[in-house]
């Protein structure tokens, strides 16, 4: 069976992209090109370059041997007449005839030429085609003076183009108020005009053409206010016509104002005809972009592939340099206030003019508009596209950061996996990324070749750039932060990953998530996620967690144990007092009061653990959790109940607090405080969280750090009352739990987070992320599943065996593990 | 019962006539009393002896329980797993995270600390171990 064929009219940018991406679907084609012009398909979007000293062949999209080699028939500089849409043929000027199965229309647009007296003369051009261009630079040779009509973005292009070829004097003659209508305000008009007559742009608005005026050839431009300016040569650029006279004449639908109408496949009203690019209609709308067009190209290649892909619109942004000037214009740029709220920036000494558009609850970018300083435009087009949500700041976005604080915004490599960075080729960050950590790239050229991101318009190649960096740097630095050989996950991704897979068990996500047999590094990692996750009892899968875990008991010199029962608050009646007393001294244990007001009893042989818990469980004690990774103690000074300067009952508050978050496993410990005045007794500023009495209420701080890098916590919320206070401390305690890195205290953990304090301030207290009500919820089961481990592993026979140092002599006791008289009590004897 | 296996060092002992003839085994424990993926000591004479249940490769494994970096009687409650291409086995001593390779017996990363090895065998769930 022959191969259908498929014949592409036009040899553009789109009609050339059409042909790669149905190569890159299928090979059942038989592919037939007809392009109009001498050429082969060439990039048009950088025509101006063809000034600069870039010749033809720079500006190609492929060699001529690509069509060959990719069995592509190419007729060049031979137009179609015709479509006989009954017999399925098309007709060329050279008389070829051929049949086809499907033919796809990528016909482009032209100049839109106004019907103006004397636009037949000599010395008048549109700008179009490279053999526009050279009959512009012939012109040009013997021109002073000339002026382009059009003042949108071609029509600055080709005034660019004018400079470039020498033309001393150039204007641009725009019938609207203001220059690139399409993209930008009046304000930002303002600063472009302001900018390219500084560099010798001679601009004229609100001027409407009448006629032009010369023998032969154009003397001069006359205006309808009747005013007249001479000038040697004119180039036309008032806007585009779809291309759609073939496709009029073999009877297809176009719209009222010109263009081929299509549907979401790029179908026109013949199902075998399929239009793409700038001759396509799609919903009254022609999109005069090349990325759009490729994307075009892409849905016409699937359709006839069969795979599933539309067409819905696309994304206008642009981003230009206009004679040294940036402007660029994304999302919605021109919505006002009061759908949006909106942020201006203006100076008029360097010619910048900022405006974004952002919604009325702060939290996301709408759109845009940078003159003069467009390096911003990536990240803000990141921004609006992937809806990241804002800084509490988000002038900060168009003015930079001030005050010291590292970068505004989240930075390149906080963009999603999905993010697209180049949307000429489809290509996401995942991907760029992607090349760089296994492809072994290391620059935009190899990622070009790699991915063929930034070889459209080229808009996206700082973006990459950046990419490529950051992720080179973070490979170097740190290596990608990844837990261990057998995880290649980051601790807050794998949290997210076991949630969404449901996993109970350390085996499971290995095999799922992991490789290998696992290590003394991961297995920790996962055991306390799968503990902030199900809050299950943890000696259940003893042999992942750490040693003092394992055994719920920090393992001290000669291999004994230490215990440290809860005592919340610091607050302990004599009769439990009287307990550990007793119970100590039956085990031969060395006491001592501990740093967070409790009692350490160390020097306690593996198989006495369960003996001495049970004692200490039947007078009402329950685990410290002084050997996990937990929630440790909440200090409290003596608070208003005897303290005469005391505002609040802060050891009722911090006995509270610990109980609540007793037992919950964190990526580090945690420590509490909680001071009755702002003498602070209880140096909750020391702490993970401290909480201090106000006269109004409490006031709440967070992440502070004693340890070997002290750092005072930071005040998170002023003046709350209890209940305000347990809300924030759940969020606050659950969001440090879901995305910190293993091992990461509190301190450690902000000082990483991009926004710091005030991005942490906005997700707790403002509820930026809209997570409040999810971390209530997530901290609440926590909460309502806590269990003392210690009571389950001393009343389950089967894990109450393992507590036994010779498992083949079950009641012998380690000979190893050696005590040393010291001070009426014992000590372990040296290593 | 889980299928009885026997560890890598096992096999590699067969290989050798000499070590097997020279062999002794005794009868350490049984196979449940070892927790799967994990250790337990067991006592023989003087000597501490660390037994590993590494379920998830099949195998086990048995080395000296005293890690000769603070002289710890502890490998046995160490943590263990694989590391490298090859995913040798490996346990951690809890006390310092120094890790030995159960095959060789080679602390990872310090090569002037070594640990004894032993073969093991299981029969009829017991677990036996070969002293040399």
């Amino acid at each position: 069976m022959s191969k259908p064929t498929i014949i592409v009219v036009g040899n553009g940018m789109v009609g050339y992209k059409f042909c790669e991406k149905l190569l890159a679907r299928s090979a059942q084609f038989q592919i037939i090109v007809f392009g109009e012009e001498p050429r082969h398909a060439y990039d048009r979007v950088h025509l101006s370059e063809y000034f600069n000293g870039k010749t033809a062949d720079d500006l190609s999209l492929s060699t001529l041997s690509w069509y060959t080699d990719n069995g592509i028939t190419l007729h060049l500089d031979d137009p179609i007449q015709e479509i006989n849409r009954a017999e399925k043929t098309i007709h060329s000027l050279k008389g070829v005839t051929l049949k086809y199965d499907y033919l796809v229309l990528a016909t482009g647009s032209s100049a839109f030429v106004p019907d103006i007296p004397g636009i037949e003369k000599e010395g008048v051009f549109v700008y179009r085609t490279i053999e526009d261009l050279e009959l512009i630079k012939a012109c040009a040779a013997n021109a002073k003076s000339g002026a382009v009509m059009g003042g949108g973005l071609l029509g600055l292009e080709a005034a660019k183009a004018l400079i470039d070829l020498g033309i001393t004097e150039t204007h641009v003659i725009e019938f609207a108020p203001r220059l690139m209508p399409r993209q930008i305000d009046s304000a930002g008009s303002s600063m472009l005009q302001m900018k390219l007559s500084q560099l010798g742009l001679h601009i004229h608005l609100n001027k409407s053409t009448a006629a032009i005026v010369g023998d032969k050839k154009i003397s001069s431009l006359k205006f309808n206010d009747d005013s007249q300016l001479p000038v040697d040569m004119l180039v036309i650029s008032a806007g585009i016509r779809p291309r759609d006279e073939l496709a009029r004449l073999a009877g297809l639908h176009v719209g009222t104002r010109g263009g081929i109408i299509v549907n979401e496949k790029m179908q026109t009203s013949d199902e075998y005809i399929y239009a793409i690019g700038e001759c396509a209609l799609y919903e009254g709308m022609i999109y005069g972009l090349i990325a759009p067009g490729y994307e075009m190209a892409d849905v016409a290649a699937a359709h006839l592939t069969a795979a599933d892909k539309g067409f819905y619109g696309y994304d206008m942004s642009t981003k230009l340099k206009l004679i040294g000037v940036d402007v660029a214009s994304f999302g919605d740029a021109f919505i006002t206030e009061p759908d949006c709220r909106t942020i201006l920036f203006e100076d008029t000494h360097k010619g910048i003019y900022k405006r974004i558009n952002i919604t009325n609850d702060g939290k996301n970018l709408l759109g845009g508009i940078l003159i003069g300083d467009a390096e911003a435009y990536n990240m803000l087009l990141q921004t609006v596209n992937n809806k990241i949500v804002l800084p509490p700041d988000p002038e900060d976005l168009i003015l930079g950061s001030r005050g010291g604080e590292t970068n505004a915004g989240a930075g390149v490599m906080s963009l999603p996996d999905d993010a697209l960075i180049c949307s000429c080729e489809a290509v996401t960050k995942g991907a760029i990324c992607d090349a760089v950590n296994t492809g072994g790239v290391t620059n935009i050229d190899g990622i070009k070749k790699c991915t063929k991101a930034g070889t459209g318009c080229g808009g996206c190649v700082p973006l990459v750039k950046d990419l490529v960096a950051g992720t080179m740097k973070a490979n170097g630095q740190y290596v990608k932060n990844v837990i261990c050989e057998h995880f290649d996950y980051s601790r807050q991704e794998l949290f997210d990953l076991v949630k969404i897979g449901g996993l109970k068990n350390y085996d499971l996500v290995l095999d799922h998530y992991g490789k290998g047999d696992g290590c003394e590094v991961c297995k920790p990692v996962v055991a306390s996620i799968l503990s902030s996750l199900w809050n299950d009892v943890i000696v259940k899968q003893e042999v992942i967690q750490d040693s003092n875990d394992r055994f719920l008991a920090n393992i001290q010199k000669g291999g004994t144990y230490s215990v440290v029962p809860r005592i919340p608050g610091g607050e302990i009646t004599p009769d439990k007092l009287i307990v550990i007393g007793q119970v100590a001294k039956r085990y031969g244990l060395y006491t001592k009061i501990t740093g967070g007001q409790r009692i350490d009893m160390f020097g306690a042989h593996l198989s006495d653990l369960p003996l001495i818990w049970e004692e200490l469980i039947d007078a009402g004690f329950e685990s410290g959790h002084a050997y996990g990774k937990a929630l440790r103690t909440v200090k409290s000074c003596v608070g208003s109940t005897w303290c005469r300067f005391g505002l609040h009952d802060s050891v009722t508050f911090a006995i509270e607090i610990e109980d609540r978050y007793k037992g919950i496993r964190a990526p580090h410990k945690i420590k509490g405080g909680v001071s009755g005045c702002v003498r602070e007794c209880a140096e909750a500023q020391s702490k993970d969280f401290g909480i201090i009495a106000t006269e109004k209420g409490w006031n709440l701080y967070v992440c502070g750090n004693g340890g070997s890098k002290p750092q005072h916590a930071q005040l998170l919320a002023t003046d709350i009352d209890k209940e305000t206070l347990v809300k924030y401390l759940d969020r606050f305690l659950m969001f440090y739990i879901k995305t910190a890195d293993q091992l990461t205290r509190t301190a450690t953990w902000l000082n990483k987070l991009d926004g710091g304090m005030s991005y942490l301030k906005n997700v707790i207290v403002n509820d930026s992320l809209g997570l409040g009500e999810q971390l209530e919820e997530e901290m609440q089961t926590l909460v309502n599943t806590y269990h003392c481990e210690w009571k389950e592993a001393v009343n389950n026979p089967a894990m109450r065996k393992r507590f036994a140092h010779f498992i083949n002599a079950p009641e012998e006791k380690d000979p190893h593990a050696q005590f040393e008289p010291m001070r009426e009590q014992v000590r372990a004897k040296e290593w | 019962m889980r299928n009885p296996a026997a560890g890598k060092a096992h096999t590699q002992t067969n290989y050798n006539m000499e070590t097997v003839i020279a062999t002794r085994w005794i009868m350490a424990c049984y196979v449940d009393d070892v927790p799967e993926n994990g250790g337990s000591c067991i006592k023989h004479g003087d000597e501490q002896i660390a037994i590993f249940n590494f379920t998830r490769r099949n195998e086990w494994y048995a080395t000296q329980n005293l890690c000769p970096h603070k002289q710890q009687m502890a490998i046995s409650r160490g943590m263990i797993g694989s590391t490298g291409e090859n995913c040798e086995p490996k346990v951690a001593c809890p006390f310092h995270k120094k890790t030995f390779s159960l095959l060789s017996g080679e602390c990872i990363g310090d090569e002037d600390l070594s640990i004894k090895t032993y073969p093991v065998k299981i029969t009829d769930g017991k677990v036996f171990i070969g002293i040399a």
